[in-house]
């Protein structure tokens, strides 16, 4: 995906007819065909749910897609009276990103209000971080084509709440779902470092694949794990003069599709407005602006500022004590971090001698690289391991919309089922069928494939008996062999194929075309 | 009224709270905020050159708690003081849009 947006060439309407304009590549700028330079300038909001078992400020259960208004409480309804209590996870959870994103940890952190009325906000104040976020100044390091890589800073990640659903679909009225409200939530503000849809993307997958690596979140999209809130303007050189047009921050996207459509959309639709009216369509008199994305229509698309929605008004919040992250404390936790995802796909590649396709996949998460580690570890060759998982494994994972840890493969099971593939007891189609099996049932690969007759039959005597039946069955077959001539080949696969049947597919056909060579040889 | 809130600061806040004023209340409001603002002032003749910024009036640090799960309300005692409901959802007029 990424790497077809890098060449992708986008033809933009503009005023004077057909323009191409690149919206990928790395760093590159873009050449418009009257010579104008147009270097798209992208930061990133990024918020990411945290999977802790319990709400932030309180111990309702933090799940999706349960009944409504079925985990709330006093705190997360925003009851009077009600205090909440810093969930210590939620801490440590967000101290992994900010550490694995290479920030520094701040020793001493607080929790402030923001401020502002909207029906799934019971407070009517988000407690979030203002001026003393828990993690700040660290940096991404993305891929980018051919073996290159970008570090994209990080400004910081804080930790605050999230606001609960609010529902559209009732007739003459909205409800309000507060199951989320209270849920973890990191937000991870990036400096303005991007410039290229591809980079942006770039930036949002390797966020996920961390996050998930780390634990810290499964960052289902579906779920709205994460959301993204890009904002773009433009740097335009002509004629020696540069020219920025007017910041705008895309709000709550949910989908990679999505992010890429709107990044995409914004630099489109800007340079066509500036083109217009290259003076008025400027920072300096339009300043910043929200918009949001129409999925259907694959737009941006002007967005109602609601009213004097920035004065939030922040102030420490006095019901919450600070944190005081102490070395100790913060080593530890990095303890727990160990190989990140971008060091583990390098090593599969040079250690274990993987593909960068299958380095990549089975690097998408922590559990499913480890699992390789461990059929390793048992004795099983890493290649063979990587070729089941990447089929079969790959296979049920999308089937489940899981990763592929999560399908239930122990590391046992594919170590022995590579090393029977290895050792020739089974054939790559029974290999297939074993491993879906033992998914299912947590039963040995061998004991499924004694019971379902799937071992490669070695035993010389019984393939003698099954290729004397087929040579008794089919005397004009033996007689076409034995004259020569066009129909010789035909036949010997016919008889082949024969014996293949009787075995039902347990013979090894090396072995079958060698014994019956011998035995029309007789 | 200090010239540092006027009544339309008040009315401000009075809007950014939910508030309706009348002009009476707009005028004592703003009163009573000049007088919060004047003490501030007074604190700020203070040095405090040397001092730790607190969060907090009280000195205690890392109130937490373990990530285990406790019982929550039903959704009947959730909507319990709800004005309005509609099934099981908190009911209120017709927003557009999402998020803030």
């Amino acid at each position: 995906m990424v790497a077809q947006v890098c060449n992708l060439w986008l033809l933009v309407v503009g005023g004077t007819g057909l323009q191409p304009v690149a919206v990928g590549g790395t760093n590159e700028k873009i050449m418009t065909d009257n010579n104008d330079n147009v270097l798209p300038i992208i930061g990133m909001e990024i918020h990411v749910e945290l999977a802790t078992k319990t709400k932030i400020f309180c111990r309702c259960l933090n799940r999706f897609g349960d009944p409504p208004n079925t985990h709330t409480c006093p705190v997360c309804l925003g009851m009077p009276g009600s205090l909440p209590v810093m969930n210590k996870k939620a801490v440590e959870y967000s101290m992994k990103v900010g550490l694995a994103l290479n920030c520094t940890i701040a020793g001493r952190t607080k929790w402030d209000r923001k401020n502002y009325y909207y029906p799934d906000l019971p407070k009517a104040y988000q407690i979030s971080q203002y001026d003393m976020p828990l993690a700040s100044d660290g940096y991404l390091e993305i891929p980018l084509e051919g073996d290159t890589t970008k570090k994209l800073r990080v400004l910081r990640a804080h930790l605050e709440e999230d606001a609960g659903k609010n529902v559209h679909d009732l007739p003459g009225c909205t409800g309000v779902d507060l199951n989320r409200a209270g849920v973890p939530l990191l937000e991870i503000v990036s400096q303005p470092d991007m410039n290229s849809v591809a980079e942006v993307t770039g930036y949002a997958r390797a966020m996920q694949r961390i996050v998930r690596w780390l634990g810290v979140s499964e960052a289902n999209m579906q779920m709205g794990h994460m959301r993204f809130e890009p904002n773009i303007n433009l740097h335009i050189t002509r004629d020696g003069k540069i020219y920025k047009t007017p910041i705008i921050e895309v709000k709550n996207l949910n989908s990679f599709r999505s992010l890429e459509g709107a990044v995409a959309f914004e630099i489109r639709r800007q340079y066509e407005l500036w083109q217009d009216d290259p003076d008025g369509f400027t920072l300096e008199k339009l300043g910043k602006q929200n918009r949001g994305y129409d999925v259907d229509r694959e737009q941006t698309v002007f967005q109602r500022d609601k009213e004097e929605a920035h004065d939030y008004r922040y102030f420490p919040d006095p019901d919450l004590m600070p944190v005081v992250v102490s070395s100790d404390w913060r080593d530890r936790v990095a303890g727990e971090i160990g190989e990140l995802p971008l060091a583990r796909r390098e090593r599969f590649m040079t250690e274990y001698k993987l593909t960068f396709e299958e380095a990549d996949s089975l690097t998408m998460d922590g559990p499913t690289g480890d699992l390789l580690d461990a059929v390793v570890e048992a004795g099983a060759e890493a290649k063979r391991c990587s070729k089941l998982l990447m089929s079969r494994g790959l296979a049920l994972a999308n089937e489940k919309n899981c990763t592929i840890a999560m399908t239930g493969i122990k590391a046992w099971q594919l170590a022995d089922l590579a090393k029977m593939q290895d050792g020739g007891d089974i054939n790559a189609t029974a290999a297939a069928k074993i491993f879906d099996k033992m998914t299912a049932t947590g039963d040995s690969p061998a004991d499924i494939a004694q019971a379902d007759g799937l071992l490669i039959v070695k035993d010389d005597s019984q393939i003698e008996k099954w290729i004397d039946d087929a040579i008794a069955a089919n005397p004009q077959a033996v007689a076409e062999i034995a004259q020569g001539g066009k129909k010789q080949k035909k036949s010997f696969s016919f008889l082949v194929g024969q014996v293949m049947q009787a075995s039902r597919g347990a013979a090894a056909p090396a072995d079958v075309q060698k014994q019956l060579t011998q035995k029309l040889a007789e | 009224m200090s010239n540092k809130i006027d009544a339309n600061l008040v009315r401000h806040i009075g809007k950014l709270s939910r508030i309706e004023l009348t002009d009476a209340e707009v005028d004592a409001l703003g009163c009573q905020m000049a007088d919060i603002l004047e003490y501030f002032d007074k604190l700020q003749e203070l040095d405090t050159q040397n001092v730790e910024p607190m969060a907090h009036a009280v000195e205690l640090s890392n109130v937490l708690a373990d990530d285990v799960q406790r019982d929550s309300l039903t959704a009947e005692q959730a909507l319990a003081n709800a004005p309005a409901r509609e099934g099981d959802f908190f009911k209120v007029p017709k927003v557009l849009g999402e998020g803030a």
